[in-house]
């Protein structure tokens, strides 16, 4: 087995990459047989010993758990990895003020022509903005979106591959997968590594069989399904909007202008947020990408209407 | 020749056979019949069932399993083969509703139960599994399925099957009989599967178990079956008589 790299910066945090547990497991069922039939001493830990038909870490068949039982990464043995991963100045603990803040606005709601997904495009660093226009919203496939809140990395990295997941089960299974298996995939990817330090608020929205589907999933593996969802340190401001101006019967054209703005009173106030209001809707016949809109010009344009 | 090429199952022969896939199928073929028809609105499965010891409690014999609400199945060959699939095949029921909210659908678990074969098939140090399986149910979507699974891990759809001992005299029996029409009806589809059973077991009536699953219902299991309909049905047949009849339901 190879040594423990060394750490590797990458992004906004340290992560050390070693061999995931699983590895002796799934490469080397042939070799553990082998040297069972030699009489070979089993490995000092249970991760080398031969799994069992249907053993624990189901090796065997993998891939009917949709790479949820075998984890991806590992962590080090002899770290607490929430106190390792935690950004400083958290506790006050040291004297440092630097605030990892994951600044963002991004809203989801149903009616009753399906799912509008509107998001800003600003990433930060504490206070400074790194990205002006940054896509919040992934597209999974033409029928499944997931919006990104909180740890960009994280984000993107569970989101994609959570839709190597949903690719996977269409091809072994013939049919797209459901919105609620989706966001449930995605709960239980995240749930093994709770309290290692994830940070992600995403909104897996689509339309399957059982008509539109809105969840919203974190890093602490919450799952839950509803109506009308806001992530973000802007998620105030958009609830505000969002609540007032809802409901279930509201035409195309309201449902936008709702959604746009959401999104833009809450760059208003947030300062985390801002950039461009990136708006979907989904239809029942997959989604269509509504418009991209400078939250600026349309903040002029309101108080111009107003006045 | 054939001896030399059994020991690990891992190595094909010189002819491209895997013997002992093979001698788990000639395990299947020496297994009680099992037969099963797909009608339009129900799935039966029929199974002969051996005679037991006098000392013997005959309930537990069960030859035919359900996988869950909507499936079932039902084997044959080594019962003991068996009931570690049908273990599998149940927590992978549960575990699909679990992860993706749905019920399984009667091709995935088939699959499941196929790929899980061919793992044995094509790992050292195990043999396969010695059993030829029939699975039945709905899909949500109200289209009733039958499967068969064999030792090698392939699994195909039929609209009506049999395995086990006898198993071709049977098929060629539904082959001659079964239609769209003769099986549209219910209680037509039920009689099909006693008619093919009686072609090959032995002292009629007794021996034979039946499960059915109508769209939306539950399973239904008929052992010693009280067939009232059926026996008019048998004794124009000049089959001999059913005797001593109860419905059990399947909990």
């Amino acid at each position: 087995m190879r040594k423990n790299a060394g750490p590797l910066p990458s992004g906004r945090g340290f992560r050390f990459h070693f061999l995931p547990r699983g590895w002796p497991d799934r490469r080397c069922a042939g070799t553990m047989a082998l040297l069972e039939l030699c009489g070979a001493r089993r490995g000092r830990r249970p991760g080398w010993a031969a799994p069992a038909v249907g053993g624990a870490r189901s090796s065997d068949l993998g891939h009917y758990g949709f790479s949820a039982r075998a984890r991806e990464l590992a962590f080090p043995r002899a770290v607490q990895p929430a106190e390792f991963s935690a950004p400083p100045g958290g506790d006050g603990e040291r004297n440092v003020r630097i605030e990892l803040a994951h600044g963002t606005t991004t809203l989801a709601f149903k009616f009753q022509h399906g799912v509008i997904v509107a998001v800003d495009s600003r990433a930060t660093a504490g206070s400074y903005i790194s990205t002006v226009g940054i896509n919040k919203v992934i597209e999974i496939n033409p029928y499944l979106l997931g919006t990104m809140s909180g740890c960009a990395a994280d984000c993107q990295y569970w989101e994609r591959l959570l839709a190597k997941e949903c690719r996977l089960y269409y091809l072994r299974n013939g049919e797209r997968i459901s919105v609620s298996a989706a966001s449930k995939l995605l709960a239980n990817m995240v749930s093994q590594y709770r309290g290692l330090g994830l940070s992600m608020g995403s909104m897996i929205c689509g339309w399957d069989k059982k008509g539109p589907g809105l969840y919203y999933v974190n890093e602490e593996g919450t799952r839950l399904s509803g109506h009308l969802f806001s992530t973000g340190s802007g998620n105030t401001y958009a609830y505000g909007v969002l609540d007032s101006g809802h409901r279930p019967d509201l035409s195309p054209e309201e449902a936008y202008d709702l959604g746009r703005r959401a999104v833009v009173y809450a760059t208003h106030r947030d300062s985390y947020s801002g950039g461009v209001v990136n708006m979907y809707h989904m239809k029942e016949d997959g989604w269509v990408k509504v418009e991209s809109t400078d939250v600026s010009d349309l903040l002029y344009q309101y108080q111009e209407a107003s006045q | 020749m054939a001896s030399r090429y059994d020991r690990a199952i891992t190595v094909f022969s010189p002819d491209g056979h895997l013997f002992q896939v093979e001698y788990a199928q000639e395990a299947v073929k020496k297994g009680s019949t099992v037969v099963g028809i797909r009608g339009t609105n129900i799935v039966v499965l029929g199974v002969e069932k051996k005679s037991v010891a006098k000392l013997q409690d005959e309930r537990t014999v069960r030859k035919i399993c359900a996988l869950d609400d909507h499936v079932c199945m039902a084997f044959a060959g080594l019962t003991a083969d068996a009931r570690v699939i049908i273990n599998r095949a149940q927590v992978e029921c549960q575990s699909h509703k679990l992860t993706v909210e749905d019920s399984v659908t009667i091709e995935y678990i088939t699959r499941f139960i196929a790929t899980l074969k061919q793992k044995y098939t094509q790992s050292n140090g195990r043999r396969p599994f010695g059993i030829s399986a029939l699975i039945v149910g709905f899909d949500d979507d109200g289209i009733p399925r039958l499967y068969q699974t064999d030792p090698s891990g392939t699994y195909h759809a039929w609209k009506a099957n049999a395995i086990g001992r006898s198993a071709k005299t049977v098929r060629e029996f539904l082959e001659k009989n079964y239609s769209e029409d003769a099986v549209s009806n219910d209680s037509e589809a039920i009689k099909l599967a006693i008619r093919a059973l009686l072609e090959v077991v032995q002292s009629g009536g007794k021996n034979i178990e039946l499960a059915i699953i109508r769209r939306n219902q539950p399973l239904k299991a008929f052992t010693n079956p009280s067939l009232c309909g059926y026996l008019e049905v048998l004794r124009s047949l000049h089959r001999p008589i059913f005797s001593d009849f109860a419905i059990r339901r399947n909990t």
